[in-house]
């Protein structure tokens, strides 16, 4: 099995994977198990330390996703008139490198609490505790770039993983074959962030897509009434 | 104007025996579930006392309820639509569960079981939350009961505000009154108006506020937002579960399980129409004195002809009109005044009232004679302080409360001289402002209680809400998908949190 096979396999083929069973997962738990989705906060039970960590993780974490989205799909014609390409890999470095540490020190206490308050830890279920573990990994992998980004200010590495990203997402079916040679970190962190994509629908992780809706709250109206008719067009569940 | 009809209830608190029947009742029927066990849709509270959760009334801690800004708007307490989702990742006003209490049973299993032992064995107390034992159980769904606990605790109940509270910690001064407490299916919710995903709505037919629960996202903000903290978030489901208003009863023409099982005779329902659209002016008038009498304002006379046609045409239906016409809810808050909102300084317009109740006269012991005013005793010389009452229902408005009070005394008053032969009572009544229509038809209402005077529900139009066909062979009520209620269970989508077993410690056991 050569070198080539796994690239692609890994981040040629295993990323439209991922995709797929978020989208149509998440897609089946909101129309056939609408009970189960939920964010499942454990704050009633004890508070703590998730007033600090919960804001620092979320906060910090909302940072790095926007930022992530913005470093690698906005079109070069967007972005180059403002910023050279060196800017703009400093800029994401800085930027992604402080949003990501208040990232991982929220997280960080938020794991402590789940595992150190009995309360909370007897009532998790397996998911939780991996699910956060994964987040402190990659966020772990995500900050070691940093360093590692570095070492590399020509923007030649910079551009390849820009390139990669753009082509999974225009299907570019050569997409994988940017990340050959690539540092191990990287490849890492782009194994493991599909990877949290393809857990999503089954897990708390789902609470995202509603943190997304809630957005909605800004433009309704403060009360709500239903009318029977309204009702009527709810589905019947047996 | 907007005409929609709501089923409301008005409790007599002169009646109530505090029973706990009504709170036992409503928790066999909805929340004897794992994560729900903590929570108590109905409960009694022996007032005063800080209640149940700790403390519930202080909106300066809880952000409950509305608030009123310079411009003449109101926004929830807790922030407007902005600030509450910057607060979507933990909510700085959520109660936790201690300050409801932590729920427990007892190792009954090791009464059974334990082996021969030197001492008897004991149960001890196992926490519900763990499985594991408790050292102490601190605090309960009814710890107060009856006055229970030093007077320090109990006095910092939120409604001796303006009162000289010191002088009622002394026994023969002392007072106290039941308060049942339920949802208010608010006219204005602040619930509905916290929640980030639009689940919390309010029936157009009959006012019942509902969580839908395949909407509700577990973001808890309206657990903090609704100042009478009756939302509860169940800590297994991860979903916010509130007060039904036993809808499917309601729906049928039955009372909610709470009313039909009091002993007391204590509640009634009945159905008010109101003017839907004079909500939010009323919710917003600046003096919160005003509150009271605002809400009265939007609650229409179903025997005006013009009400009922406007009524007909925003599509109540006949019966409704009719049963609003006989409704004992009507009657008590409208017609004779006696019946109030539960603070409604929280803006959210209440549709559960009470009745204030009467007490012993204060100065009796002290001086051998009533303090009266004409025929009626002074309201003002009786153990439950007025200010007191009047911080509870009409947020600190002394003279409604003072009427009613006069009111119901006079009824008793007018009927013991009527049956005791020393005259026709009508002096009485002169003095207190009724008729003797009306204080015969109080009467009935308040002392006979009369089942079918109690009740009076219009069955809901559920033909036009669902397709019988469709529910045939379904499962009635449930969560989620599937029928049962047992343990949690995992499926590809998660399942529920929560531990699964207990874990009692037996150290005397070999």
């Amino acid at each position: 099995m050569s070198d080539t096979y796994l690239n692609t396999l890994l981040f040629g083929i295993y990323p439209y994977v991922c995709l797929v069973v978020l989208l149509l997962g998440s897609l089946i738990r909101f129309d056939r198990e609408p009970y189960t989705w939920k964010s499942d906060s454990s704050q009633m039970l004890r508070t703590g330390l998730l007033r600090l960590g919960s804001n620092l993780f979320h906060y910090g974490v909302i940072v790095v996703i926007l930022g992530h989205f913005a470093g690698f799909l906005a079109p070069h014609w967007m972005v180059s008139p403002f910023l050279s390409p060196i800017a703009h890999q400093l800029l994401a470095m800085v930027v992604g490198g402080i949003a990501g540490l208040i990232a991982i020190v929220g997280l960080s206490m938020l794991i402590y609490r789940r595992l150190g308050d009995p309360r909370i830890r007897l009532n998790s279920r397996k998911w939780d505790i991996a699910v956060v573990f994964m987040i402190w990994l990659q966020l772990l992998l995500g900050l070691l770039t940093v360093p590692l980004s570095a070492g590399h200010m020509d923007g030649a590495l910079f551009e390849a993983l820009t390139s990669y990203v753009k082509g999974i997402v225009t299907l570019d079916m050569n997409a994988s074959s940017y990340l050959i040679g690539a540092p191990l970190t990287y490849k890492l962190h782009i194994f493991l962030g599909f990877s949290l994509f393809l857990i999503s629908p089954f897990t708390r992780m789902i609470h995202i897509w509603s943190g997304v809706g809630a957005l909605a709250y800004l433009f309704r109206p403060y009360q709500i009434v239903r009318t029977p008719q309204t009702r009527a067009k709810e589905p019947i569940r047996s | 104007m907007k005409i929609r009809a709501q089923i409301a209830m008005v409790m007599n608190l002169d009646k109530c025996i505090g029973c706990h029947t009504c709170s036992v009742t409503c928790k066999n029927v909805w929340t004897s579930r794992q994560g729900m066990e903590y929570a108590w849709f109905n409960n009694v509270e022996t007032k005063p006392g800080i209640g149940y959760p700790k403390d519930w009334e202080n909106q300066e801690r809880w952000h409950g309820g509305w608030t009123r800004k310079k411009n003449g708007k109101i926004v929830p307490k807790q922030g407007g639509r902005l600030s509450i989702l910057a607060k979507l990742f933990a909510n700085p006003r959520l109660p936790e569960i201690d300050d409801y209490y932590e729920p427990f049973t007892f190792d009954y299993e090791h009464l059974q079981q334990a082996p021969e032992l030197p001492t008897t064995p004991v149960a001890r107390p196992l926490s519900l939350i763990t499985g594991r034992p408790m050292d102490k159980i601190e605090w309960g769904p009814n710890w107060e009961e009856i006055l229970g606990g030093e007077f320090d605790k109990r006095s910092q109940d939120y409604n001796f505000e303006a009162v000289q509270k010191d002088i009622y910690g002394q026994f023969e001064n002392t007072f106290m009154m039941y308060l049942p407490r339920l949802c208010e299916h608010c006219l204005n919710p602040s619930c509905v108006a916290s929640c980030p995903s639009g689940s919390i709505y309010k029936r157009e037919e009959d006012g019942i506020v509902l969580i839908d629960q395949d909407k509700c996202r577990g973001w808890r903000m309206c657990v903090s937002g609704c100042p009478y903290k009756k939302i509860y978030y169940n800590w297994t489901s991860g979903k916010a579960e509130k007060c039904i208003f036993c809808y499917p009863r309601i729906e049928a023409g039955q009372p909610t399980v709470c009313s039909e099982t009091c002993v007391g005779r204590i509640r009634y329902l009945g159905v008010l129409l109101y003017d839907a659209d004079g909500i939010e002016k009323a919710a917003s008038v600046e003096d919160e004195q005003d509150l009271y009498e605002e809400q009265l304002k939007l609650f229409l006379d179903p025997n005006d002809p013009e009400v009922e046609a406007q009524a007909r045409a925003d599509g109540v239906p006949d019966a409704w009109i009719e049963a609003a016409k006989r409704s004992p809810t009507y009657k008590m808050a409208v017609d004779w005044r006696v019946a109030f909102p539960l603070h409604p300084e929280y803006r959210t317009l209440p549709m559960v009232w009470y009745v204030p109740p009467l007490s012993p006269i204060q100065s009796h012991a002290n001086t051998g004679a009533i303090d009266s005013i004409g025929e009626i005793p002074d309201v003002r010389s009786l153990r439950i302080p007025v200010r007191y009452l009047a911080n509870l229902l009409t947020a600190g408005a002394e003279g409604p409360i003072v009427t009613a009070l006069e009111r119901l005394f006079a009824m008793r008053i007018h009927y013991r001289q009527r049956q005791l032969g020393e005259g026709d009572g009508q002096a009485v009544l002169d003095q207190a402002g009724l008729s003797l229509a009306q204080v015969e038809e109080m009467h009935r209402y308040l002392s006979i209680a009369n089942y079918e005077d109690r009740f009076v529900i219009p069955t809901g139009h559920r033909e036009e809400s669902e397709d019988a066909y469709g529910l045939k062979g379904s499962c009635g009520f449930s969560f989620g998908n599937g029928c049962d209620f047992g343990p949690p269970h995992s499926s590809l989508f998660g399942g529920k949190m929560g531990r699964r077993k207990l874990h009692p410690e037996r150290p005397l056991d070999t």
